[in-house]
């Protein structure tokens, strides 16, 4: 029994080994090596000396933070009222549905809609208002990034909610809570592992975005991702781009603790 | 006669389908009883406990709590608690916050809520389990802290939906006299829903049997197991032998080909009946002491008694409870006293039922 278990986590392994390990270790490994490939502790030295590493990673982290808070808001009730409705799988199909498209088509689409000749430009002059510059902003690429994120937000709250046992809400009501009361004490308490997954979902890659803010940012919101991007590509300086891959693989487990399922049941 | 604590006017429910579920019940409960509704599943008696807690209205007709009209009261407004079957525990708390939820939404005192919460857990003989996961706790213990959950709050009425249904059976008998125990201690009106009628049986003050959506007979367990109104009573509660017989006259009924005696009155002559005998009612004896001639089919060990099938000469099946072992293929004689028989009517109402009965009893 127990040689059959090896042999079916075969696939699995290889996997690990090649997709996960190895690709971690050799960024870890480039991040100690200079352009020349001489052995340096210098990328790391540069990326937290220059006030530009740093701004950059600020301005990642806040931008993920706002996309993720974004998010969550509008989430938390869309996923709530979904449990409530009658034909529950075709509306969630309708959400899920734009994440089968391809990511880079979604943001053409939006230069279409946000340009000043766009849809949005045109529904705003119809009105007598003046065409206004969204492409290209920092508010365009919240709402670009947010449209994109939100299927993987609402799907585990969702799923969250809809695993509540309903006898809980009904104990709860028995026991004098109100409404509200029963939402603060008991559905949203309950609901948290899903909200935190959903956090993951979308604060990790979020840090990451990098065709989006050149598409829609214009560039001019620069997030580590786009610096990765640059150095791979561009400036060929794998080491620094090896570096600030590392400081990401580092921000996400951080997030992941922080998010993480903590042991639940009141032990002292 | 007290005021009934709750009471069901002409209430009928139906769900969208249009398919009454509960079809014009009315009844009354005191207060301070053990009540038990009983019934297949489906026969409405869950319907009924959730319009007292409050979770479903009634599509037609009144329910009152303490004289007053409670139809669309919320359940959170309702001074009823609930055990519920899965007893519904709130996981991401521990056996106190449990307890404590609704001291605190009533936002009493805290020293108050952590005297109450000490003495519910020390009611159900959990004293110390105040940090207890819900997830670390077996399935008696969590049954319990449902029942302390309910209690803390002193309701007047305490609703109980089959919570014994997922213990094992030996927990489940301690339960019963548990439950029974502290129910005569708080004082407190149980209302308990079951579909196992030896749990009905043994913790009740008062069995309202219901099937499909009607109440079918109310009274105490004795009166409900001695005499059953209808085959469907006699069959669901407890082990019955019935037979199709005739009502010749007044204490004397004809059955199985022969006539005995019996000590049921007020019906008809020469009126069809059916006739229940409990298995346990009936003696082994020989063939010549015997009021009836079976032939032994079947004998199975029970534990307690042995279960003996036979055979009469008509063809009826006799089922008996007997600790007396029998051969299977011998001719045996059945004994029985005039008392061990029930008679009942066809299609005879409630009322009429206990009216007939009361005009021949003392």
């Amino acid at each position: 029994m127990k040689k059959y278990n090896a042999f079916f986590a075969i696939p699995y392994f290889l996997w690990l080994v090649f997709f996960v390990l190895a690709p971690v270790i050799l960024i870890v490994g480039y991040s100690f090596f200079d352009s020349n490939g001489n052995f340096t502790l210098q990328n790391y030295a540069t990326y937290f000396a220059s006030g530009k590493y740093l701004a950059m990673t600020f301005n990642s982290v806040l931008y993920a933070f706002l996309i993720t808070l974004l998010t969550l808001v509008i989430s938390y009730p869309t996923a709530y009222f979904l449990t409530k409705l009658k034909h529950r799988d075709l509306w969630l199909l309708l959400i899920i549905l734009p994440t089968w498209i391809n990511m880079l088509l979604k943001a053409y689409a939006f230069i279409g809609i946000f340009s000043l000749h766009g849809g949005i430009n045109r529904f705003m002059t119809f009105f007598g208002l003046a065409p206004h510059q969204i492409l290209f902003t920092d508010v365009g690429f919240m709402i670009v990034a947010t449209y994109i994120q939100l299927p993987f937000m609402i799907m585990p709250i969702f799923t969250g909610l809809e695993e509540l046992n309903p006898s809980l809400i009904k104990a709860s009501r028995d026991l004098g809570a109100n409404a509200f009361q029963t939402f603060a004490k008991v559905v949203f308490p309950l609901s948290l592992a899903g909200v935190k997954s959903g956090i993951q979902a979308v604060f990790i890659p979020s840090l990451s975005f990098f065709m989006l803010t050149r598409l829609i940012g214009g560039n001019r919101v620069i997030t580590l991702g786009t610096a990765i991007e640059e150095h791979f590509l561009v400036t060929q300086d794998w080491g620094m781009g090896a570096t600030i891959g590392v400081v990401l693989i580092v921000a996400m487990f951080i997030v992941m603790i922080i998010t993480g399922e903590k042991k639940k049941g009141g032990r002292n | 006669m007290k005021q009934p604590i709750i009471s069901f006017k002409n209430v009928i429910k139906c769900y969208d389908d249009d398919v009454p579920v509960l079809k014009n019940v009315s009844f009354e409960i005191e207060e301070g009883k053990f009540y038990t509704l009983l019934g297949p599943s489906g026969c409405g008696k869950t319907t009924i406990l959730r319009m007292i807690a409050g979770f479903s209205e009634p599509t037609e007709g009144d329910i009152y709590f303490e004289g007053r009209r409670i139809n669309n009261v919320p359940a959170n407004k309702r001074q009823v608690n609930t055990v519920f079957q899965d007893y519904a525990l709130f996981p991401h708390m521990d056996v106190y916050d449990n307890i404590a939820f609704g001291l605190r939404v009533k936002k009493l005192p805290k020293n108050q809520i952590d005297q109450k919460v000490k003495e519910a857990l020390k009611m159900v003989q959990l004293a110390g389990y105040e940090k207890r996961g819900i997830n670390e706790m077996s399935g008696g213990q969590r049954q319990r802290v449902a029942i302390a959950r309910a209690i803390v709050n002193e309701p007047k009425v305490l609703l109980l939906d089959e919570p014994l249904s997922a213990l094992d059976h030996k927990l489940r008998l301690d339960m019963q006299y548990e439950l029974r125990e502290l129910q005569q201690r708080l004082g407190i009106t149980f209302v308990f829903v079951t579909h196992d009628q030896e749990e009905a049986l043994a913790m009740s003050d008062e069995i309202f049997v219901l099937n499909n959506g009607n109440i079918v007979q109310s009274g105490t367990p004795v009166d409900i197991y001695d005499e059953p109104i209808n085959h469907y009573v006699a069959d669901f509660i407890g082990e019955s032998n019935i037979l199709n017989g005739t009502m010749i006259k007044d204490c004397l009924v004809e059955f199985a080909g022969k006539r005995f005696e019996c000590v049921d009155e007020g019906m008809r002559e020469n009126e069809p009946v059916e006739v229940v005998l409990r298995p346990e009612d009936l003696d082994l004896t020989d063939e010549e002491h015997g009021k009836l001639k079976v032939k032994v089919d079947t004998i199975l060990f029970r534990g307690v008694h042995y279960e003996i099938i036979c055979y009469d000469d008509e063809g009826n099946e006799w089922m008996v409870h007997t600790t007396k072992k029998a051969v299977p293929g011998t001719t045996i004689g059945l004994y029985f006293d005039p008392e061990d028989i029930h008679v009942m009517r066809f299609n005879e109402s409630e009322e009429d039922f206990d009216a007939r009965l009361e005009s021949y009893e003392d």
